[in-house]
């Protein structure tokens, strides 16, 4: 089937969509956007994060038909041009990113927090990235890179 | 395979009447993962994400079955304070922006989390096809280990609730707070103007289950005229018949010891919290 979507504010196409595919492998393997990780494939680890309707979801499990007519932003879409979105900016500055798997994820989610929470609690950025693994970093890094970006928002 | 997708409910009906054998697919944070492991290969999937009627409530409460979780925690929290308080333990942020208690009720999962909530509270699920609409009380709606009560033609349409008339509670074991299935879990619902409890466990029998000589026993023994502190007697006992409610069986989640020791002790617990809100709130209002 053929899926029309808008992704990182322009209008896409793709084509041979098999239904039961995700809106992950649609975006990596079609869409030519490989920034969302495909590891778990059961919404467990958070690496795929992208934004439906500028709601944060685990892009394995949307179906890619349900993403018709849909707003999609991905880690792709976070940076203007060649200028790094705050996020982005404290991940690399606070040395957040070590394999740099689960970080494409992380900043998503971590973008979507600092939007509804200006200046998050501690406990908040660790309820706020409880659906995202890291496997390197131990968290605290990635702690200090939200609350790096939130004092510069 | 195919995908349909309807845009009102009289289309998902039309098509699931016709289709029997697709699969409705709203969050899809059961279904998805199905696909991915290759677990399920439907002819069809039905996607329900465009349907307004699903993701809209009304006063009563009528919720339709498509309202995620996120929702039912920021805006119906003080109406539902049960079903909030499951619906926060589901999943990671993520989850719960896709996931419906619409979903957990089709999957009908005996770990899912808002039955024992739905139990307690006495909620009633509203199923339709093309021949009508069935009302379906929740403790009639869960058949055996992912079964329920649906036709072959018919959807999950909504859940009637009664806003919240006492205090509610919900507690579930897990190895973490988050992304976690339950080992077991427990909703207690207090209606004091009724003189009425209800207690209902989860991942603990091939299906959800009300604990009803548990219910009974605490709606004698509680006097909700005159809130009393409550007696260790009172809760142990309690907490003895929610466990000997449950059916639990030992699996890699946990063994069925465990789950009937941790049930009287979620039963217990949730009781005091429940009833010392009872009991600050009359002496709020005195």
């Amino acid at each position: 089937m053929r899926v029309n979507v808008t992704v990182n504010g322009e209008q896409r196409q793709a084509d041979d969509v098999w239904e039961g595919e995700s809106l992950l492998f649609m975006l990596r393997e079609r869409l030519g956007l490989p920034g969302s990780k495909n590891a778990c494939e059961q919404g467990e680890c958070g690496s795929c994060t992208v934004y439906l309707d500028k709601v944060p979801v685990c892009a394995c499990l949307v179906a890619a038909g349900q993403a018709q007519d849909r707003e999609v932003t991905t880690v792709e879409g976070l940076a203007d041009g060649d200028v790094l979105d705050p996020v982005q900016e404290a991940f690399v500055e606070a040395g957040a990113v070590q394999c740099g798997f689960c970080t494409p994820g992380l900043v998503v989610q971590a973008h979507d927090l600092l939007d509804r929470v200006p200046n998050p609690s501690d406990p908040e950025i660790r309820e706020a990235l409880a659906g995202n693994l890291c496997r390197c970093t131990g968290y605290e890094k990635i702690l200090d890179a939200v609350r790096l970006a939130a004092s510069r928002r | 395979m195919d995908f349909l997708r309807p845009e009102t409910l009289a289309e998902a009906l039309e098509l699931k009447a016709a289709r029997p054998d697709a699969v409705p697919i709203a969050g899809g944070t059961d279904v998805m993962v199905e696909m991915n492991y290759d677990h399920r290969r439907p002819s069809a999937l039905l996607d329900l994400t465009r349907i307004p009627e699903l993701q809209q409530w009304s006063d009563g409460l009528r919720v339709g079955a498509g309202v995620p979780y996120v929702r039912i925690i920021d805006e119906l929290g003080a109406q539902l304070p049960g079903l909030a308080m499951a619906a926060r333990t589901v999943g990671s942020p993520q989850i719960r922006n896709r996931g419906t208690v619409g979903g957990n009720l089709g999957a009908a999962s005996p770990a899912g989390d808002t039955h024992p909530v739905l139990l307690a509270s006495d909620a009633v699920i509203e199923v339709a096809s093309v021949r009508g609409t069935r009302m379906i009380p929740a403790a009639e709606f869960y058949l055996g280990v992912k079964r329920n009560a649906l036709e072959q033609d018919e959807l999950i349409v909504a859940v009637h609730l009664t806003p919240a008339k006492g205090p509610q509670q919900f507690s579930k074991v897990g190895t973490r707070n988050a992304m976690v299935i339950a080992v077991c879990s427990f909703g207690i619902s207090l209606f004091p103007e009724e003189n009425r409890v209800g207690a209902a466990v989860g991942s603990a029998a091939p299906t959800p289950r009300r604990a009803g000589e548990a219910e009974q026993f605490l709606a004698s023994a509680l006097d909700f005229r005159n809130p009393k502190p409550l007696l260790d007697s009172v809760k142990r006992e309690f907490g003895e018949l929610v466990s000997q409610a449950a059916s639990p069986i030992d699996d890699v989640r946990g063994s069925a010891a465990y789950r009937k020791h941790a049930l009287a002790v979620m039963a217990r617990r949730t009781l005091g919290w429940a009833w010392q809100e009872l009991l600050d709130g009359e002496r709020a209002c005195a």
